[in-house]
């Protein structure tokens, strides 16, 4: 049989073209299904697409690399849940372009940090970590704070987000500036558009306790939706699975 | 065999630039890794805005696999596939414009990372406007490799080129239907992935973990294919197994992506699947190294006289312990306590260093005197003070992260007596620092031995005379 494989060797299309052919299989088998199968993502309620200003902040923790260290994903393991909370179901990161999962824990999970601290504790934090937790090794960000955001291009960050499926009405991309700025200040004429447009659950004050609106804000009306949109009581699962070390 | 007189039967200047630039990245991107352990252990060193410790990790990871690894498979490519098909390179501009287009993809990602424009997808930071000029480049270098496999001159098509040929093909695939993105604005650096949730995940980890299996090993096995029987002047050992292992290797190494996503929102169908294929791997990886190791059969005592050939097979060592080490790691109750700690890096800088980094070095040692016509290197010494310095930092390194990471896991789901947790979370942080330090120092070996390195290729390329004609022409 080897003596037929003379084919290959002797021709570098049929190479080629044999090459493409191996690795086409595994790749179509794991991952084509994941669109087609309905139970890949439960329905579950309460999760929506980002705020203007969560998504300026989702970005901002994307430039910083905090994926590099923090972990978005709490496994179904006994002291995951307990340390983190209910384990991650796949509907809460369906609006999350890229997915957050992270592959390391430098420091904790962050799945669902949203309302766990304070909006003054995460600022001070930022400035300088090891002020509030002695023994951090994350780095500061106090540049945070002090960098006023624009806005500006929020249509355009909605729309092309709309693009790759994120359900984002036209009153939505219309209003984006608007209920970004409106979402960082305690009070602000547009809040009740964006109540009605994004629920009544949105956090809506402001984060950082600065008059301007600053990525500060951004990254925190962030940090404190994490988690937070699912509206666990109602689903219906399995217990937690028992993790290895008891 | 005819040799024009002005026209040299090989092109040398394109493997002499794309060596160079291996040893260039390399030293950068060792040293970036450095810096950022010595963070880990020291957070002060968190300097400014934009060296830190989250935009410095993707410029050591793509440093050290794009830039080092990226240029030492193209040196080697390029190398191999003329002597191995008896022709020249295929278009001299074309294989030209991938050098530099290639540096300045690596110039174009590192500036981004650090000003903070990245696609926050690891391994696969640079953004749209990147990938698409690397999309460029890597068909331009698919069509210069494959036309000079048509213009060979020998009948079958060597092995190492079956491998070189699946990383070329397979990495192209996997960058594209991984950065599959819409910009924000064509104005703007910010692109926003197609892929979300559960999917991304699925499609990032099929992309990051054939960026292992491609890029990492399978075009660093067609570089272990050429370079040690060249040196230990042996075929390879077995011809079956090169087949056989080939096959296998690239089925089913496809399939492992989803061990990276153990216990996640992943599908549980996926997840197995992911850790089946993950064990699976360990026979055809296992071939790779047997028939390496093996080639030296009737040829061992060359390993007592011959550094270099020592770094080889060192390296091949090193690949056998991260394939066993790997599917280990995929089986899932390991992986609930590998997982999210240090254990990870440490499997994957025993692969980084002791397999990719070791057999590029192998290949430049001996590289450099053929392509620059030297008798000999400058010293065969220095090649062993840095093959030992590196060994014993490779292995600080990894002991260090397999405590770390085991302890770690370990005091994350200690309970006490009452039935609580144990530890909070930067208890933890605060009794790997130790550990931190080690590894650190363990890098630094390491960065040494890439400094004598230098020093030792600029003496050959300087001060070692030259030898009369093409050696390597003649000798094929």
């Amino acid at each position: 049989m080897l003596s037929k494989h003379a084919i290959f060797e002797k021709n570098s299309i049929f190479m080629l073209l044999g090459i493409i052919i191996m690795i086409s299989v595994g790749g179509i088998i794991e991952i084509v299904p994941l669109f087609r199968l309905e139970t890949t993502i439960e329905p579950v309620k309460g999760v929506r697409p980002y705020t203007p200003l969560e998504l300026v902040g989702q970005n901002i923790y994307i430039r910083e690399g905090c994926y590099n260290c923090h972990s978005q994903q709490i496994r179904p393991l006994r002291d995951e849940v307990e340390r983190y909370g209910h384990y991650s179901l796949a509907a809460e990161s369906m609006y999350d372009h890229p997915f957050q999962w992270g592959s390391k824990r430098t420091g904790p999970d962050l799945a669902r940090v949203g309302g766990k601290y304070s909006d003054a504790w995460h600022v001070d934090h930022m400035i300088n970590p090891r002020g509030l937790v002695p023994g951090s090794i994350m780095p500061g960000y106090a540049h945070l704070a002090n960098r006023v955001i624009s806005l500006d291009d929020m249509d355009e960050h909605l729309i092309a987000l709309r693009m790759v499926g994120v359900p984002y009405t036209d009153d939505m991309i219309a209003n984006a500036k608007l209920d970004g700025f409106a979402q960082a200040m305690a009070e602000h004429e547009n809040q009740d558009g964006l109540i009605e447009r994004y629920g009544d659950r949105v956090n809506m004050r402001d984060f950082d306790g600065s008059a301007s609106t600053t990525e500060m804000d951004a990254l925190i009306a962030y940090l404190q939706v994490l988690g937070t949109m699912a509206e666990l009581r109602d689903y219906q699962a399995p217990a937690p699975r028992t993790g290895g070390g008891k | 065999m005819s040799n024009t007189v002005d026209k040299p039967q090989y092109n040398d200047e394109i493997v002499k630039l794309f060596t160079l630039a291996t040893v260039f990245w390399g030293v950068v991107g060792f040293i970036v890794g450095l810096f950022i352990a010595l963070q880990l252990a020291f957070p002060g060193l968190n300097i400014g805005e934009y060296l830190t410790f989250g935009r410095l990790r993707p410029l050591h990871t793509s440093a050290v696999i794009f830039a080092f690894g990226g240029n030492a498979l193209f040196a080697s490519s390029y190398h191999a596939v003329q002597r191995t098909c008896r022709t020249r390179l295929w278009g001299d501009r074309a294989s030209f414009f991938t050098f530099w287009g290639y540096q300045l993809f690596i110039v174009i990602a590192a500036v981004g990372y650090v000003t903070g424009v990245t696609q926050g997808k690891e391994y696969a930071e640079p953004e749209w406007y990147a990938d698409l000029w690397l999309t460029v480049v890597w068909v331009t270098y698919l069509i210069v490799f494959l036309m000079t496999l048509k213009n060979r001159k020998e009948p079958h098509i060597y092995v190492a080129n079956w491998f070189f040929l699946s990383f070329i093909i397979t990495v192209a695939v996997l960058h594209l239907a991984n950065n599959i993105s819409i910009p924000v604005g064509l104005d703007t650096t910010k692109s926003y992935p197609l892929w979300a949730g559960v999917q991304a995940a699925m499609i990032q980890w099929w992309y990051g973990h054939n960026a292992v299996g491609f890029f990492l090993t399978s075009g660093f096995l067609g570089i272990m294919y050429y370079f040690i029987p060249k040196r230990a002047n042996r075929p390879v050992y077995s011809y079956r197994l090169s087949i056989i292992h080939f096959w296998s290797l690239i089925f089913i190494y496809i399939w492992a992506g989803p061990h990276h996503l153990q216990y996640t929102a992943l599908p549980d169908w996926a997840q197995t699947l992911g850790a089946t294929f993950s064990i699976m791997l360990w026979m055809p990886s296992w071939g790779g190294m047997i028939n390496g190791m093996m080639t030296l059969s009737g040829a061992w005592d060359k390993l007592r006289t011959d550094p270099v050939l020592r770094f080889m097979i060192i390296s091949l060592a090193f690949y056998g312990m991260s394939t066993f080490e790997g599917p280990l790691m995929a089986i899932k109750t390991v992986n609930a306590l590998s997982h999210y700690t240090d254990w990870t890096i440490g499997h994957v800088h025993s692969g980084a260093l002791g397999w990719v980094a070791f057999v590029t070095f192998g290949a430049v040692y001996h590289l450099v005197p053929v392509l620059w016509k030297k008798k000999e290197l400058y010293s065969l010494k220095l090649v062993n003070t840095h093959l030992w310095i590196s060994t014993i930092g490779i292995v600080v390194y990894i002991s260090a992260m397999w405590v770390s990471g085991i302890m770690q896991g370990l005091m994350w789901r200690a309970y006490d007596d009452m039935g609580f947790l144990e530890f909070s979370f930067v208890e933890t942080v605060l009794a790997m620092h130790p550990f931190y330090v080690i590894r650190a120092f363990g890098g630094l070996l390491f960065v040494i031995g890439a400094l004598i390195m230098v020093y030792n290729i600029y003496k050959t390329i300087k001060d070692v005379p030259s030898v009369d004609g093409d050696k390597e022409a003649i000798s094929c």
